[in-house]
């Protein structure tokens, strides 16, 4: 008998496709005719559609589709409508927000105004997908904690790109719309608030996101460890507790001395994920309006330790001299 | 088994990788650990870089001795404007060697005409007699970044008429105009000047021609009351200086600063107070000697933008963070030291 225990899926049903539950009065009708494809069905379920657009969706699509257009045309433009340049140099190329001289007031297109735009539609396309997300799920009869979740990295955005901005007033404190660009942001924001390490609510995140991605592997291999006595049917063993998830209990006793249950390492999955962005949108939205320098704080506050000196002379700040330049 | 779908996902997958890092460079690389241990303050060389660059650092055979004694060159030659107390041997001597150095091919007369030396009428003479000025200055004046080095014509020639790494204006970019939006000098692809990166492309015009502040980490832990500081646009030109003094140095961030203070002056390396002097140094060359050069030149020395040639990092260090691999020039040419 086929067994779920490689790390491919191994099996697939293959049975005529399911259309799904009745939807709510008010609903529009789901567009396509459902069918199987067997290579979606080798990394997850191999029915395809029917696709609930709904206005949420639908709107949502047309804000991101606007959004994107005034990126990718800008962009385009800016290597003056070749496309071979488009293509060749699109990693490079970006929207960019308004100069910092402009603070919070409204740019001409050309000198960040798009940017204004673009960051509008993107927004407005994200909002409404969160509410389409919401409204799925109570469709559904379901929980709705995929959609707040999804709010979790919703904040990170809006920190980044409108509040800090509005609270440092100037939108030129927000992140261009490009790939290398916005590393490139990344990396001098970092630098110019004096080593973003140093700010505690950083280390919470990135302790978060690497302890969900662990929390993820330790979940994952255990269920499929224990495929063999129905360890995947996760929600069967949530409600009448088998020997798959004593096994599971079991080995993690042994190996660590405490486990989670088969339902709580799902909250402690979510709860890691979702405090991820949300401290680090903590962190962001407090540098620069309350901390400056985050390895100064740090200093300050006995975090950052200091380490002998083995350089042959210690370098003075030249800028301190009498009359030296900056 | 279906190798039919495997092996050209792995191929695809290979030449993905490969296209991926083809502008890096190959390892090994070298790393020597410069700083306390568990810092990571470590200097990082690509063996294979430094090999391929060994021949530009080399320097070449000194010209035979000349005679010390004897009459001073500005008693003898007409138009002597500058190292005139040399002797006539040494005189010739120097001379030679700039021939050798700056245009072996085209001999003396390429600042020279040929019937009167005396003649300025080409304007390669004009420059060479200020470039000469510009030598001594440095030595005499700047040993807070030549140290007792110094430089010689050598040391950004290189054999060739023009030095091969010199920076112009940049042309405004060509794209679309109109009310589409103005990326100015930041995010193209192929940009030398901040090594490839896609920060403002033109920190020598932003830093080296005109004096912007190249600090922009705060000074406080606190943000303090009536003072902005510096906006990410600031802290970005800055870097793109920064990729630029890497990359023409041939070093990485760390052997002058200590990545996780990059601002702390008693935390970095004591080579950061060479470089800060570094900078300096080329403010001032250019302002003194590159720009004001510019109505001796003809049209073909300019730059697209009509201005002349300056320098930067690179005119002098050309990828090593001793230029010539630091051997000094001058016991052999003493005369262009003070």
């Amino acid at each position: 008998m086929a067994q779920y225990q490689n790390i491919f899926t191994q099996v697939q049903v293959n049975m005529p496709p399911e259309p799904g539950v009745a939807l709510p009065p008010g609903s529009w009708p789901r567009l396509g005719s459902p069918r199987l494809q067997y290579w979606f069905g080798k990394i997850g379920d191999a029915q395809v559609g029917p696709f609930y657009l709904g206005w949420l969706g639908l709107s949502s699509l047309i804000c991101g589709f606007i959004a994107i257009e005034i990126i990718g045309l800008n962009m385009w433009a800016s290597v003056n409508w070749d496309p071979i340049q488009f293509v060749r140099q699109l990693p490079w190329l970006a929207l960019e927000p308004p100069s910092p001289e402009y603070g919070l007031s409204l740019p001409p297109l050309a000198e960040g105004g798009w940017w204004l735009l673009a960051g509008f539609f993107l927004t407005a396309s994200i909002g409404l997908w969160w509410l389409r997300m919401y409204r799925r799920a109570r469709a559904l009869g379901m929980g709705t904690h995929v959609a707040w979740a999804f709010a979790a990295a919703i904040w990170l955005y809006l920190v980044l790109g409108f509040i800090r901005p509005v609270l440092m007033g100037s939108w030129g404190e927000a992140v261009p719309f490009g790939i290398f660009p916005h590393l490139d942001w990344t990396a001098a924001f970092s630098i110019r608030y004096g080593n973003l390490f140093y700010n505690p609510f950083h280390m919470l995140s990135i302790a978060f996101l690497y302890g969900a991605t662990l929390l993820f592997a330790m979940h994952g291999a255990t269920v499929l460890a224990t495929g063999r006595y129905g360890g995947d049917r996760e929600v069967e063993q949530i409600m009448d507790r088998g020997t798959a998830s004593e096994r599971m209990g079991l080995f993690w006793r042994w190996t660590m001395g405490f486990n989670a249950n088969i339902e709580s390492i799902h909250r402690w999955a979510w709860w890691f994920a979702v405090l991820c962005p949300l401290t680090g949108g903590i962190g962001i939205l407090l540098t620069g309006t309350v901390v400056d320098n985050w390895y100064l704080w740090g200093v300050k506050h006995g975090i950052a330790p200091a380490y002998p000196l083995v350089f042959p002379e210690v370098p003075q700040d030249p800028g301190m001299l009498p009359g030296g330049p900056q | 088994m279906r190798n039919w779908t495997t092996k050209p996902a792995g191929l695809l997958l290979t030449a993905a990788l490969l296209l991926a890092t083809a502008g890096c460079e190959w390892p090994p690389q070298e790393t020597e650990q410069i700083g306390y241990r568990g810092v990571a303050m470590e200097r990082i060389e690509s063996p294979e870089t430094i090999a391929a660059d060994a021949a530009l650092h080399e320097v070449p055979a000194p010209q035979p001795p000349a005679n010390t004694s004897g009459p001073k060159a500005r008693d003898i030659y007409q138009n002597v404007q500058v190292l005139g107390d040399l002797s006539v041997g040494e005189f010739t001597r120097l001379m030679l060697a700039i021939t050798e150095w700056v245009s072996p091919e085209q001999g003396c007369n390429y600042c020279h005409v040929g019937e009167n030396f005396a003649d300025d009428s080409l304007y390669t003479k004009t420059v060479s007699r200020r470039m000469l000025q510009m030598n001594l200055d440095i030595n005499g004046n700047w040993q807070d970044h030549v140290k007792q080095t110094g430089v010689t014509c050598y040391t950004c020639h290189r054999g060739q008429n023009v030095p091969g790494e010199i920076w112009y204006e940049k042309p405004p970019r060509e794209a679309a105009a109109g009310f589409t939006a103005d990326s100015g000098t930041q995010n193209m692809a192929g940009m030398e000047s901040v090594a490839y990166s896609s920060l403002p492309g033109d920190p020598f015009e932003q830093f080296l021609d005109n004096y912007r502040q190249v600090r922009v980490i705060a000074k406080t832990a606190l943000p303090q009351k009536n003072n902005q500081g510096a906006s990410i646009q600031a802290t970005e030109y800055t870097y793109g200086l920064m990729m630029h003094m890497s990359e023409s140095l041939g070093v990485n961030c760390t052997f002058c600063h200590n990545s996780r203070a990059f601002a702390q002056w008693d935390q970095s390396t004591p080579q950061r107070l060479t470089s800060w002097h570094g900078v300096t140094l080329v403010r001032d060359l250019n302002a003194e000697y590159m720009v004001p050069l510019k109505p001796v030149y003809p049209e073909k020395r300019l730059g697209p933008t009509g201005d002349a040639p300056k320098a930067n990092c690179a005119t002098c260090h050309r990828g090593a963070n001793k230029p010539l691999n630091g051997q000094s020039m001058l016991p052999d040419y003493p005369n262009l030291a003070p």
